[in-house]
């Protein structure tokens, strides 16, 4: 017998868990859940481990205060050696925990993987995507930027929105009446030390349910789970064609693992690490605050909601989103497994994803965003200038020096808030020009205070030379009437 | 053994041992709960909510936006920049001001004034307020957040405290300044 043999036999002889260990390792699986379907969620905790080891690493230097949270990070950054890759592997880490427990999700959805008996499995796997987000969202506060003090900004405006309870509610978010030193500590302890005990107390509990219950087997059209039959039918697919969880299923939840860490590495070298951006100094006002990209479908539809639609669907929309997926098992606990025979599922699954995908594609892009500096840094292009009058000229630079250029683009440059004014000649007449210059309205501010009848007189006489070579500018057809000319 | 009917000692304690540790579970909760609400009373304590300087009048001349910057009233050690709070004054004709929050009063990015067009312009989603802080366009549902002003001794003072938010507007001090006429 080996020296490690006797060591470990020493230790067994007290601790007493080998037995149980390996019979749980042992376990017998259905034959087909060794699928590379089945890794999401071993990967999902592989991420986590990545997370807490890095996550303890950048404690140790990280300056959870107001003042010096920057400067700890910019150290962090080009100071410490190897500091920019274990914050790069902890950045990159979030982003691969948070894609890989959406799919994980979406996996589980498709594979009817909630139903009997595994509701609960279900249940504690949405709180462990909501406290997968809120690790997101403090992480990103600890990034003590720009985006991250605006985004507290956006996150307060949100909060005090709730009835009665909004400004009580921002007080607590921010632990004082500005977003300042004891808001980050907050979300220091939050980050550190409340949402990760959350999330390893939920990853235990999901993993006894996952042990407990087996694993979902792979389903079959046709398949019909019944509350009565189900353990009985399980058990016996088990016994019958079950093969060990360890060695024959676990080796691709290992195999992926392994890919997953390595694409985290290959992003973190090659990508580096997130930011920080600017200083956190709330005097310094020419930003453009950005969330991270797993809000960008957040900040889209904050700007296409209704303004007057826009409380109620934020405060009751999520609560609604949430009560429906943690009610899901209850109305759907039996039936079909199989998605060729779900189409509903595989239909909300998709349209789901297209929304998702549609919303962080504009977040991104942000075309709601004034263009800040379009007005003094875009110039007119010059095929628009030749030929002109001089009055069509001095509308075009009243069009520049009033910030018309921060919302709408000429050639392809400014701001996309209103409509580009390459061909808009053809679309307004003279006296809808005016009109809107002067009252706004549709999303425009009304200019009529802001420009003199000349300006005015100019800017629209510009406006009308905007129109496509061939194509004749709108006209009023009634002016012509009166007037007695044939149109 | 005790009969099924009739407590026994070892019971007794076992309950009075779970009652005397709720006890001082509901008393230590006592004090936890209040430091954790900690941010709400501090509302009620002195300098809470108190006049800081802009600085001389003469800084806002008549008829423009200025930006300016003050230190918050309550402040700790540890804020750093966060406390330089930023606001505009308008000085609307040398003797009446506005002074705004720079938050917007959609979502509370800063906004940023433009003399040329006299507009008020957020770079988030794009809400636009006109020079007296009134709506023009855009997600917000409000105009900007007017802060309280007051000129002592050549000084511009404004009231300040606590961010603005768009939900607050019970401890938000619309009011306009009075025409002195």
């Amino acid at each position: 017998m080996s020296v490690l043999t006797k060591i470990g036999r020493w230790f067994d002889d007290r601790l007493q868990i080998g037995k149980p260990l390996m019979e749980t390792m042992a376990h017998p699986v259905p034959r087909q859940t060794s699928s590379w379907f089945y890794v999401f969620g071993s990967a999902a905790l592989t991420v986590f481990g990545l997370q807490v080891v890095t996550g303890i690493l950048l404690a140790i230097l990280y300056v959870p205060s107001a003042g010096e949270a920057w400067n700890s990070l910019q150290m962090l950054n080009h100071q410490v050696a190897a500091g920019w890759f274990i914050r790069a592997l902890h950045g990159w880490g979030s982003n691969f925990m948070l894609g890989i427990v959406l799919i994980h999700m979406v996996q589980v959805f498709l594979f009817g993987a909630y139903k009997f008996p595994r509701e609960l499995t279900w249940i504690v796997g949405i709180l462990l995507l909501l406290t997968t987000l809120g690790m997101a969202f403090t992480g990103q506060v600890l990034r003590f930027d720009q985006d991250a003090y605006w985004g507290l900004g956006i996150g307060a405006s949100i909060a005090s929105r709730v009835p009665l309870m909004g400004p009580t509610l921002v007080k607590l978010l921010l632990g004082g009446p500005i977003i300042a030193g004891a808001t980050l500590s907050r979300f220091f302890a939050l980050h550190v030390f409340v949402v990760p005990g959350l999330l390893i107390a939920f990853v235990g509990l999901h993993l006894l349910l996952v042990i407990k219950l087996g694993i979902n087997e792979w389903p079959m059209p046709g398949r019909i789970v019944r509350r009565a039959t189900y353990l009985a039918e399980y058990h016996e697919l088990t016994q019958r064609e079950g093969i060990p969880f360890v060695p024959a299923a676990v080796w691709k939840d290992i195999v992926f693992s392994g890919f997953v860490l390595l694409a985290i590495v290959a992003c973190a070298v090659l990508l580096g690490p997130f930011g920080p951006g600017g200083q956190p100094d709330p005097t310094i006002i020419q930003t453009s605050p950005h969330p991270d990209f797993f809000f960008w479908w957040l900040y889209a539809l904050l700007s296409f909601l209704p303004p007057a639609a826009e409380t109620p669907i934020l405060l009751i929309g999520p609560a609604i989103g949430l009560v429906v997926l943690i009610a899901l098992p209850f109305f759907s606990g039996e039936g079909e497994k199989s998605w060729k025979r779900r189409p509903i599922a595989v239909l909300t699954v998709l349209l789901a994803a297209v929304s998702l995908g549609a919303l962080t594609h504009l977040g991104a892009h942000t075309p709601w965003s004034p263009q800040m500096d379009a007005w003094s840094g875009e110039p007119i292009p010059d095929r628009y200038l030749k030929g002109r009058t001089a009055l069509e000229r001095h509308g075009a630079l009243v069009l520049q020096l009033k910030q018309c250029r921060n919302c709408h683009a000429l050639d392809g440059a400014g701001g996309e808030r209103g409509p580009a004014l390459d061909g808009i000649a053809v679309r307004l007449t003279q006296d809808q020009l005016i009109r809107q210059v002067v009252q706004g309205g549709g999303n425009m501010p009304a200019y009529g205070k802001n420009l003199s009848p000349a300006e005015t007189t100019a800017l629209v006489a510009f406006l009308e030379t905007l129109h496509p070579a061939g194509q004749a500018p709108a006209r009023d057809a009634s002016r012509a009437a009166i007037a007695g000319t044939p149109p | 053994m005790s009969s099924p009917e009739r407590p026994s000692r070892r019971g007794f304690f076992l309950k009075a041992g779970l009652l005397l540790n709720g006890i001082v579970g509901v008393v230590l909760a006592v004090p936890v709960v209040r430091y954790l609400l900690s941010p709400l009373s501090r509302e009620r304590k002195p300098g809470y909510r108190s006049w800081v300087s802009l600085g001389s009048v003469a800084n806002f001349p008549a008829g423009e936006t200025r930006f300016a910057t003050y230190r918050n009233p309550v402040v700790r050690p540890s804020d750093g920049e966060t406390a330089t709070i930023a606001c505009w004054v308008r000085n609307i004709d040398g003797a009446r001001f506005q002074v705004f929050a720079v938050n917007c009063a959609h979502l509370g990015c800063p906004v940023r004034w433009f003399p040329q067009s006299n507009l008020f312009m957020c770079p988030c989603h794009g809400g636009a307020y006109y020079a007296d802080g009134a709506r023009a366009s855009g997600p917000p549902e409000r105009g900007l957040f007017e802060q309280r002003y007051k000129i002592e001794g050549g000084s511009l003072f404004v009231e300040a405290g606590d961010m603005p938010t768009p939900g607050a507007l019970a401890t938000l001090s619309v009011r306009r300044p009075s025409c002195p006429s």
